[in-house]
């Protein structure tokens, strides 16, 4: 700083000014402003009013493109990998398969079986086990109807319990007792002042300290129990019975390592649970295992545990590897078979489709947007409406007129037959399939590329190709050699419009596409609207979004960004 | 324009015309022969047609009617790039995509020139410009001047026998153009080389041609060597488009031992040259260069006329006076005297006699 002030005076005759700069400058530390404020806060404080206000004019854009546009696509791209679902709906299980070893052969032992007995029966009556069944139908077939099967048939598996608890003694029939015994005595009281007609909120269950620790698989179980019916169906707590779970809890609890306990505990129906833990030796077992495999033999399939095993995780690979037509497997991410693999076929398509496109835009734009750039202004306005034209009709009218035109008996195939360039009996196929796709594709892409070569095209002027020529070129070297590299930023910009919006086209191949020429994006529209496989859709369009910003970045590298001009 | 026959001609201009919309001439009636070696210069106020002839010359504009002759051979048909013209543009068309050694290979490659005779070609190209170490520079890293330099190079790079250049030095600033014209113009006469030479710049086309054509309205009002143009303009166009010039207005009184009489819109008698008159009562115009007036009755003749005039404004410029006066009634009459020692300075207001020899002196048409 103090140099340049000192070079800029020092080939001037010096003024008083000058010498008092001079002066300021070569003290040392910061230069100072006027008022002895140093001269860059004051500088930041006099721009801090600018930022401020060119930020005011950008937030109300800014915060819209936020929620609208940023915050779904980062959900969206979220869901390619979350997996919460199955540890959520199996809390229990998905926690004892953890130390479970697959390669053993031997399926899960005991205990598995009755965590999985508790977490489908409260998912049953949350009724979430469907969800889960259908998330992992998606990895291994059969796995929905499992679990819908299940769900219905898991109420019964348990009664066995709490029918032995009833007949031993009625206490175990009434929700009130159970109340009583496992509520806290805040919440009692509130409970028994709270009027139901009146409208107001039922207090929230809350659980005695004492006995969840005396009872505590039975305590967890009625904590959910009761929340359950306090929130999701809104009755009164005191006028329903616990599921049949809590009584298996109950048992659980009675037969474990705290029921010597239960001796010293003298709380509400103490001479109950001392009866009952007298009484539960001689109870009835059920062994979950075969209960399971009696609801259906898949429960004894490795398969199935497996893939519960691996979809515990709050985060998966899984979407992605089915994305690119892989699937987890015990021994890591495998190839899928054969007749399985689509993804990659349909990328691939997508890709060279797109290239196909971009490249009948090149083709066909470049010699528009010669023509409107060397046209007079008049003219060249004129046409250029034109070529807007198909701007304003709606995409879907034009899509349906392609498919007037290249059909079978359409106008096209018509004129070729009446000129007799095919014959009646071989019509071509020009629609519902590639050709059909490319075809309609290309006209609607079309304005996105000849706009900006019009544009790049307006800037080089006449004098280069004139230039050209008088240094002996012919017209085409002179095309060739000085105006063809000069309109390279158009044909990228133009390339890069078209390749992009093409990539994720979805309404053109979907209408004349057929089955062979669809593209990646009428896949993911099938996954979020028809097979709700949301997951993968994420995983398919994450992909994409990778591949479009590679090839962006191949642009760049190749070519370099600079070199795309849009005017 | 005597010599429009002449044998030696290398390009004759034959009764060219040219019109765009059918309906107007833009260039009528062109005539014109230049011998090898000669730079010509176009001049003339935009409009007048000059940088159509380039064109046409150049093989960008066809020519309506008539016969443009290079070399003897009629060019009307053949494509630019075949006749073998070196061009040198106004905003210098070098091309922005290609180094100044690609831009001066471009020519010699399209003439399929081998590798090191290119190489040789383009190196005492750039040199003979002094811009030999500019070879990798882009067109965009270099100044107006540089890049004109490389302009030139480029359209001498192939040996042409004739260039053409529109306006070369209309975009830069004084200093550099007249560097550049002299530059231009040695190194024309160096490789022998004819130029035909456009410009709107009186100046430029004074100080750089063996000849200068002056266009007006589609046609060439005097072609002559550019003393020959400033001293004896041959209408009141060129009189007033050369240089500085007053205008007197009057009636042709008598013509007598080789002089007018010409009787003034005011009164006054003076004697001039006739050029364009040749009868009593003719209407004229009287041209007279300002430095040719003499207010120093010691060096004027005796029997010469002289007229009264009154100072309005005098101007010092450093190595002259330009004195602005009052003479018959017009008053933006405007002498220029040297910054000699001996020199009077005049005052506004003073009465003072002016005068000239009848020979500086011209009466041309009306």
């Amino acid at each position: 700083m103090s140099d340049v002030t000192d070079a800029t005076t020092a080939n001037q005759a010096p003024t008083p000014d000058d010498a008092a700069r001079l002066a300021d400058s070569k003290k040392a530390g910061p230069v100072l402003a006027a008022d002895g404020t140093p001269l860059k806060r004051s500088l930041n404080r006099a721009l801090r009013r600018q930022k401020l206000r060119a930020l005011m004019l950008v937030a109300p854009l800014l915060i819209f493109v936020l929620l609208t546009f940023i915050a779904p696509i980062a959900d969206m791209l979220f869901r390619s990998v979350e997996n919460q679902i199955v540890s959520e709906t199996l809390p229990r299980t998905t926690d004892l398969l953890g130390d479970w070893d697959a390669d053993a052969g031997a399926l899960p032992e005991a205990p598995v079986y009755k965590a999985l007995y508790e977490d489908i029966f409260i998912a049953q009556e949350r009724k979430e086990h469907t969800r889960l069944g259908s998330r992992l139908n998606y990895e291994l077939t059969g796995v929905s109807s499992l679990f819908r099967k299940s769900g219905r048939k898991v109420e019964d598996m348990g009664e066995v319990y709490q029918d032995q608890f009833e007949d031993l003694d009625e206490f175990w029939e009434k929700g009130e007792n159970w109340n009583q015994m496992m509520g806290s005595d805040d919440w009692l009281a509130d409970h028994a002042a709270w009027n139901e007609d009146s409208g107001d909120r039922q207090p929230r269950f809350e659980l005695r300290d004492d006995i969840a620790e005396l009872l505590p698989e039975t305590a967890a179980k009625y904590e959910i129990f009761a929340n359950f019916v306090q929130v999701e169906d809104e009755d009164n707590l005191y006028t329903e019975d616990p599921w049949a779970v809590v009584y298996s809890a109950l048992y659980d609890d009675l037969t474990g390592p705290n029921a010597a306990q239960i001796a010293n505990y003298s709380g509400f129906g103490a001479d109950k649970l001392q009866a009952a833990a007298a009484a539960v030796s001689e109870f009835e077992t059920v062994d979950f295992a075969a209960a399971f495999e009696d609801i259906d033999k898949d429960w004894s399939s490795m398969d199935v545990w497996q893939t519960i095993q691996m979809y515990s995780p709050k985060y998966t690979s899984g979407y992605f590897l089915n994305a690119v037509d892989m699937q987890k497997t015990p021994d890591g991410p495998a190839l899928r078979d054969e007749n399985e693999r689509i993804y990659g076929t349909l990328f691939m398509r997508t890709m060279f489709m797109s290239l196909m496109i971009t490249g009948s835009c090149i083709l066909l734009g470049y010699p528009v947007g010669w023509i409107l750039a060397n046209l007079p202004a008049r003219t060249a306005n004129l046409l250029m409406i034109l070529v807007l034209l198909p701007f304003w009709t709606s995409l879907l009218v034009r899509t349906s007129a392609w498919k007037v035109m290249l059909q079978q008996q359409g106008v096209i195939n018509d004129t070729l037959v009446w000129l007799g360039v095919v014959a009646d009996d071989s019509r071509l196929a020009l629609i519902n399939n590639q050709t059909g796709t490319i075809i309609a594709m290309t006209h609607i892409l079309l304005p996105f590329m000849i706009l900006p070569l019009y544009s790049v095209m307006q800037t080089i002027p006449p004098t280069y190709l004139r230039a050209a020529k008088s240094l002996g070129a012919t017209n085409w070297t002179a095309f060739w050699r000085v105006y063809f590299p000069q309109s390279v930023p158009g044909i990228g910009a133009g390339s890069i419009l078209v390749f992009i919006l093409s990539i994720g086209y979805y309404i053109t191949p979907e209408i004349v596409g057929g089955t062979t020429g669809t593209f990646i994006s009428n896949r993911i529209a099938y996954h979020i609207s028809s097979s709700l496989n949301w997951g993968l859709a994420a995983a398919l369009g994450t992909i994409l979004l990778a591949v479009v910003l590679g090839l962006y970045w191949a642009y760049d590298k190749i070519v370099g960004i600079d070199n795309v001009k849009l005017g | 324009m005597a010599d429009t026959t002449s044998n030696d001609a290398f390009v004759e201009f034959d009764r060219v015309q040219k019109s765009y919309d059918g309906e107007n001439l833009v260039v009528k009636d062109l005539n014109l022969s230049m011998p090898k070696g000669e730079f010509l210069t176009m001049l003339g106020p935009s409009g007048s047609g000059k940088t159509t002839c380039l064109m046409m010359l150049a093989g960008f504009e066809t020519a309506t009617h008539g016969d443009i002759r290079l070399d003897g051979k009629s060019i009307n048909d053949i494509p630019p790039h075949k006749r073998g013209i070196g061009m040198v543009f106004q905003n210098y068309a070098l091309f922005p995509h290609m180094t100044v050694a690609e831009n001066l290979s471009f020519p010699l490659e399209v003439r399929k020139i081998g590798k090191s005779d290119r190489e040789d070609k383009i190196k005492t190209a750039l040199d003979r410009v002094q811009m030999g170490s500019f070879a990798g520079r882009r067109p965009a890293q270099l100044s107006g001047g540089q890049q004109q330099r490389i302009a030139l190079a480029r359209a001498l790079v192939f040996e042409p026998e004739l260039v053409l250049m529109d306006e070369p030095l209309g975009a830069l600033d004084k200093q550099l153009r007249e560097t550049l014209q002299f530059e231009i113009t040695n190194l024309a006469h160096e490789l022998g080389i004819t130029v035909v030479y456009v410009t709107h710049d009186q100046t430029e086309a004074l100080t750089m041609s063996d000849r200068v054509a002056v266009f007006d309205d589609g046609r060439i009002q005097q072609l002559a060597p550019p003393d020959k143009l400033y001293e004896e303009p041959e209408n009141s166009f060129v009189a007033q488009f050369i240089g500085e010039n007053n205008t007197l207005e009057g009636v042709v009184k008598e013509i007598k031992g080789g002089y007018a009489v010409v009787e003034l819109d005011g009164g006054a008698l003076i004697d001039a040259k006739p050029i364009n008159v040749s009868k009593a009562g003719e209407r004229t115009r009287v041209s007279i260069r300002p430095e040719r007036v003499e207010y120093n009755k010691e060096r004027l003749s005796p029997d010469a006329h002289t007229l009264k005039a009154e100072v309005l404004e005098f101007i010092y410029m450093g190595d002259i006076f330009r004195t602005r006066l009052r003479v018959a009634g017009k008053d933006d009459f405007v002498i220029k005297t040297r910054n000699a020692p001996d020199q009077v300075r005049l005052k506004p207001g003073q009465q003072i006699d002016i005068g000239w020899l009848p020979d500086d002196c011209r009466a041309l048409d009306a």
